[in-house]
């Protein structure tokens, strides 16, 4: 008991080491048990992985069979009087080993792809980081400024926000057809989809954020003498600077969950355009490299954004408890 | 009544230095002007009469308390003439021209903390200045000079995070006054701050109100505060907000903590208590209803009173 509520009380004065360490762990405790489904042979393994045929006529090396079937065959060859077939355990190919992912990873950045007409993953990682720029770029320039405007100025707000909160249930990808329409096949269509994901939750997010802000500090700054375009420049924006930051950060994992929907909308590109190309020729070590990678990318960006934030906001209290 | 105290004088009782005082006061200008102010709102409850036909008035480098039951409608007075609430009727003049908005012209001090977070507390007093257009210098040596009369000099680049309550509510202080109001608006300023730090802040503002051409206007609930620092005490009643009386605290000038126990000071305390806590009414009904019911949770035998 003791123990449970040294690790799990407080979680205000769980030091960083011990954060360190729990970080670390939730990280390896999946990494353990996709090893362990792996690499042990007696846990699943539905399937046996042929070494030799024997005398089973439509088996051939490297072919991978139910265990049920290998088994009747087995009793069918020894029945037979014929060879039966060798064969180790193994799992199904939608689930290869760490370390075949692994050699995927390295593969993919380090050599390039033996076949021409399938992208590389470096190049096709670039493009969909691209297509995240600009759609959140896009995004941002329009949905920061009229959600600030929009949590300032009570009318403005009631003006656009209950179309935007109509509009934001529509789901993006249903524009898909009608993007391409407009914007052609090429990247257009897949940044209008980032932008119509993202936007509309953006202004409704940063509206919210921008009344959140101590209507104390407006005040005080109106007996200060501020007003208008001042008010808005020198205590509105300052004033939820770190909490816009955070929101940003939000949404821009929003836009990569769009981003898998984008790239399938006119002709498939990037990192998409590769995993489902991988998938079809069934190189699922691929796949899981690629589909880390994205998760490697978002989760290190937000990690280098939330250490900058620290930096660029010195005086904001929330983030002592992050 | 206890034999065993002396009688108190009257509160109206003024010796003559006090009087004296006080004639000089009446000679001086006028600052600010109230007359017949209302406010009117409308709420859930239908329409709420929050203060009706204020009469006052404050002249230069008086320094006056209002005080009241809650509901009194007193932070909706002064958020009257900071500018930030509007009025319904009446008017109030400042230095006899009618507010109609937030201006430098009054400096206002808030209960809560309202100092910008993101600016060091040098910037945050910087911050008058650079909307009235001054330069980064000017701005700087007036934030300087301002600093240091609270004596916060030496954190000038710290946060406001990193201040205590009270030092905080002296950099609002500092703010406010370097615009150099006509009159300085404190709604309970010092109202969250512990018994101990609101004792200093008390002398720190007569201190600083002693050596600068500074009129107050200053709210609170504290009796003890009101009768300590003000010249006049506006006394408030509630629904509607009313002007029942205004106080000229007989209390001699220079204001130590000592004059806590000195018969002027008790006299208009226990005016002032008259007023804001008269006789107990029977309680409303509903008030009755919640009346608790206590069980016994304990050991019969240990009792501890």
């Amino acid at each position: 008991m003791n123990m449970i509520a040294k690790w799990f009380g407080g979680s205000a004065d769980v030091d960083a080491r011990r954060r360190a360490l729990l970080g670390t762990g939730s990280f390896l405790l999946p990494l353990l048990a996709w090893c362990l489904i792996s690499y042990t042979p007696f846990i699943w393994h539905p399937k046996v992985l042929v070494t030799d045929p024997g005398g089973v006529d439509y088996f051939q090396v490297d072919m991978l069979v139910d265990k049920a079937m290998f088994q009747e065959e087995v009793a069918n060859m020894q029945q037979a009087h014929l060879a039966p077939p060798q064969g180790r355990p193994s799992n199904p190919i939608y689930l290869p080993a760490p370390d075949d992912v692994a050699k995927a990873f390295y593969n993919g950045f380090v050599n390039p792809p033996s076949n021409t007409d399938v992208p590389s993953m470096p190049a096709s990682l670039w493009h969909s980081i691209q297509i995240i720029f600009w759609g959140f770029l896009l995004s941002s320039l329009i949905g920061v400024p009229l959600g600030i405007l929009s949590g300032t100025y009570a009318t403005l707000g009631r003006l656009n926000e209950p179309f935007i909160e109509f509009f934001r249930y529509l789901p993006a990808p249903a524009f898909g057809a009608l993007a391409v329409a407009i914007l052609g096949i090429y990247n257009g269509p897949k940044i209008a989809i980032i932008v119509i994901g993202t936007l509309f939750q953006q202004v409704l997010i940063i509206a919210n954020t921008t009344r959140k802000l101590e209507t104390t500090l407006i005040e005080a700054a109106r007996t200060l003498g501020s007003k208008n375009l001042k008010l808005l420049s020198k205590v509105v924006v300052p004033g939820i600077l770190p909490d816009l930051y955070r929101d940003q950060r939000i949404l821009l994992g929003w836009a990569w969950t769009y981003l898998i929907v984008a790239e399938l909308i006119g002709t498939s590109s990037g990192i998409t355009w590769f995993i489902t190309q991988q998938a079809r020729y069934q190189h699922f070590d691929n796949v899981y490299a690629a589909i880390m990678t994205i998760g490697i990318i978002g989760f290190g960006s937000d990690l280098i954004l939330a250490r900058l934030g620290r930096r660029l906001f010195p005086w904001d209290r929330t983030q002592d408890r992050q | 009544m206890n034999l065993m105290e002396p009688i108190l004088p009257s509160y109206l009782d003024q010796s003559d230095a006090v009087r004296a005082r006080f004639e000089r006061i009446r000679q001086r200008d006028t600052i600010l002007e109230v007359r017949k102010l209302g406010k009117r709102f409308r709420s859930q409850q239908g329409e709420v009469e929050a203060l009706r036909g204020i009469d006052f008035s404050v002249r230069q480098r008086e320094f006056v308390c209002v005080i009241g039951p809650s509901g009194c409608g007193k932070s909706t007075l002064i958020r009257i003439l900071a500018g930030l609430d509007k009025h319904t009727s009446g008017e109030a003049l400042l230095d006899g021209k009618p507010i109609t908005g937030p201006g430098q012209d009054r400096g206002m001090v808030f209960q809560g903390y309202s100092l910008f977070p993101w600016l060091t507390v040098k910037k945050n007093v910087m911050f008058g200045p650079h909307m009235k257009g001054h330069g980064r210098d000017q701005a700087e040596r007036d934030a300087q000079l301002w600093l240091e009369l609270v004596g916060l000099e030496k954190f000038a680049d710290a946060y406001p995070h990193q201040l205590s309550g009270g030092m905080r509510q002296r950099v609002a202080i500092a703010r406010a006054l370097v615009n150099q109001p006509r009159i300085l608006l404190m709604d309970e300023p010092f109202g969250a701050l512990d018994a101990q730090t609101r004792a200093k802040m008390q002398s720190h503002l007569i201190d600083i109100w002693r050596n600068i051409d500074i009129t107050v206007l200053f709210i609170t609930h504290d009796l003890d505060e009101a009768i300590y620092l003000a010249d006049s005490i506006l006394v408030l009643k509630a629904h509607p907000g009313e002007v029942q009386e205004v106080i000229e605290v007989p209390v001699p000038r220079p204001r130590t903590p000592g004059q806590f126990n000195s018969p002027e000071f008790r006299a208009t305390k226990a005016r002032l208590e008259e007023l804001i806590h008269p006789a107990p009414e029977p309680l409303p009904e509903d008030e009755q209803a919640v009346k608790p019911h206590m069980i016994r949770f304990t050991d019969v035998h240990d009792n501890v009173e």
